[in-house]
């Protein structure tokens, strides 16, 4: 209780926040609502209200402060209207809808499920490519002094540049060989995931010390049982840290990729809900995207338990 | 065929030059040091060429090096219109209000333990979290101009950077503190004198990833409106008329920008924190 307290006060303290900053970021669409009903409001021509304050239009209009969460296409939703979009395109898409899964027997292409494992599955693809790549380049670097050499400056420079800027590009290039669907996107993920690891698993095969090797030395173990037995098993904590990095990082690209694809997934998803003002939509794909990165980040730190567990280190 | 053939010869030529300057005798003068990247980045280049031009790779897949630099030059007022709208105004602004923010928090936070207790675990959760996917209502909120950009960017900056500067300040050893206190330095004494800059470090290898991350930010956000200049609108636009040229030219732009960001920041670094080993090697 005394570790989770403060973070509870925080978490509620921002709710507090979302909701009071909800009220005056809606109340003239709430009270231009209002005035068709023929409720009176204060400044009561939609001109002045234009120029008023909203803040002013709030303190006068205090009646209309419920009317600013219950607004259907609100500036900012109120906590409860996003969940209430996530509820509903979540679970209640799958079970009640025409096209739900109850129904038609395969995932709603209206609720988020389909669009979460749309991206999901890109996340994954890109992420693997890019960590597998990571380590072989790690692994090259390692033992060839002209491939750190040559190689390495030029993956920092890689990522001083905006990857978002290739995306749509890549897109275009692969589309045109014959190329759609997930790979571009993974191949966005697997762009943004591979420096993490490249990164930490130079470092991580470089930890064993010069002691550890001689005495590897002195056992007449080649190159190849050098790296596997002492390199390799030395590297595995550097591995995972940048590997919670990397995941990360993918789901970005993933997120990101989906923007100039329009082929479905939670990217498509919130471009949608911008240009059809519909704001829950948006939060509802966040939080979902957000909720995907703690899983995942959560599945690489189990992962990380199991292995170091089995290796006999103290996990 | 005979193409390939000098493709590989190239390669093959190239490669064994970079070895020998890698680890043969001058491999610890200055140049070969900056050779040996530079090389290997001339062969790509070549390569690339030589391989667009005997496969006659149409031009909307991948236009050649020397077209993209002939298109660079040509249109060099409209790149620096968009590198001026969305590098200097939407980067650069939404960085420095997002670093400093941040700075200023992580010191409150490093001050009251409810902070760190309270503020810290969600710091780091949202760290991690795809907060790119703001950009469409931070666009709807603050307009299609520059103002909307850079909102995304102090969004996208401020939680690695927050993260990082709590880790530094946490730096200095119980020792350290202990003879600050016993030569009768106050609070902000020890923070300015002693733990400040002890967390340069981390403070500066936060602003080097919040380089990286402003730029994607500024480019993802044009991708939901903005005026009709910019990188992320000139690239969205030119590839809907195919103008691939003009896209890598814009690529290009990016990629300038970022690493001359990147190595100004760096630059800066070496000379604050010239005491740290990662510096003297």
């Amino acid at each position: 209780m005394s570790r989770a307290g403060p973070v509870i006060i925080f978490v509620a303290a921002l709710f507090a926040l979302w909701y009071a900053a909800a009220v005056p970021m809606n109340i003239r669409e709430a009270l231009t609502a209002a005035e068709r009903e023929g409720v009176a409001v204060q400044p009561d021509t939609a001109v002045e209200r234009r120029d008023a304050n909203a803040l002013g239009l709030v303190l006068a209009n205090p009646g209309q402060i419920p009317d600013a969460w219950a607004q259907d296409r609100p500036r900012l939703p109120a906590p409860h209207q996003v969940a209430g979009e996530l509820w509903q395109s979540v679970v209640m898409e799958e079970v009640e809808g025409r096209r739900g899964l109850l129904r038609s027997g395969s995932l709603s292409n209206r609720g988020l499920l389909l669009h979460a494992w749309i991206t999901l599955s890109a996340t994954a693809l890109g992420f693997v490519i890019g960590a597998m790549a990571g380590i072989a380049l790690a692994i090259g670097i390692v033992h060839s002094k002209t491939m750190e050499k040559s190689v390495m400056p030029w993956a920092i420079v890689s990522q001083t540049v905006p990857i978002v800027a290739l995306a749509p590009m890549i897109v275009v290039v692969l589309y045109s060989v014959g190329l759609q669907g997930l790979l571009p996107k993974a191949i966005i993920s697997a762009y943004l995931s591979f420096f993490p690891v490249v990164v930490g698993m130079v470092k991580g095969l470089r930890a064993p010390d010069a002691m550890q090797t001689d005495l590897m030395r002195t056992w007449d173990a080649s190159g190849w049982q050098v790296l596997t037995r002492l390199r390799l098993p030395a590297s595995m904590p550097y591995l995972f840290a940048s590997m919670k990095i990397a995941v990360a990082a993918a789901l970005v690209g993933a997120i990101v990729g989906e923007l100039p694809v329009q082929g479905g997934g939670l990217g498509a998803r919130m471009l949608a809900g911008s240009y059809y003002g519909q704001t829950a939509q948006i939060w509802a794909a966040l939080l979902l995207a957000a909720a995907l990165a703690a899983v995942l980040v959560a599945m690489i730190g189990g992962a990380q338990r199991l292995a170091l567990r089995r290796m006999g280190g103290a996990a | 065929m005979s193409a390939a053939i000098l493709a590989l010869a190239l390669w093959l030529g190239l490669w064994a030059l970079n070895v020998w300057l890698a680890t043969g005798p001058l491999s610890n003068r200055i140049w070969a040091r900056m050779a040996v990247p530079l090389l290997f980045g001339i062969t790509i280049l070549i390569l690339w060429e030589i391989a667009v031009r005997a496969l006659q790779v149409p031009l909307v897949i991948l236009p050649p090096p020397s077209q993209i630099g002939a298109r660079f030059a040509e249109s060099l007022p409209i790149l620096w219109g968009d590198f001026v709208q969305t590098i200097l105004r939407g980067a650069l602004s939404g960085y420095a209000i997002g670093c400093g923010a941040a700075f200023l928090t992580a010191i409150a936070v490093d001050r009251f333990v409810f902070l760190q207790r309270g503020l810290l675990p969600l710091a780091s959760f949202m760290a991690a979290l795809p907060i790119v996917g703001t950009a469409p209502i931070l666009v709807m909120w603050f307009g299609f101009d520059w103002q909307s950009k850079a909102a995304v960017v102090v969004v996208m900056v401020f939680f690695p950077m927050l993260v990082n500067t709590v880790a530094g300040l946490a730096e200095t050893s119980a020792m350290q503190r202990d003879l600050m206190k016993s030569w009768g330095a106050g609070y902000w004494q020890g923070l300015v004198k002693l733990r400040l800059p002890a967390a340069m470090p981390f403070i500066f290898n936060g602003l080097k990833i919040c380089t990286t991350l402003a730029l994607i930010g500024a480019i993802v956000a044009e991708f939901f409106g903005s005026p009709t200049l910019g990188l992320g609108f000139r690239i969205t636009t030119s590839v809907g008329q195919l103008a691939l040229d003009m896209v890598w030219a814009a690529i290009l732009v990016a990629a300038l920008a970022g690493t001359g960001f990147y190595g100004l920041v760096a630059l800066i670094e070496r000379g604050v924190t010239f005491w740290h080993p990662s510096q003297r090697g």
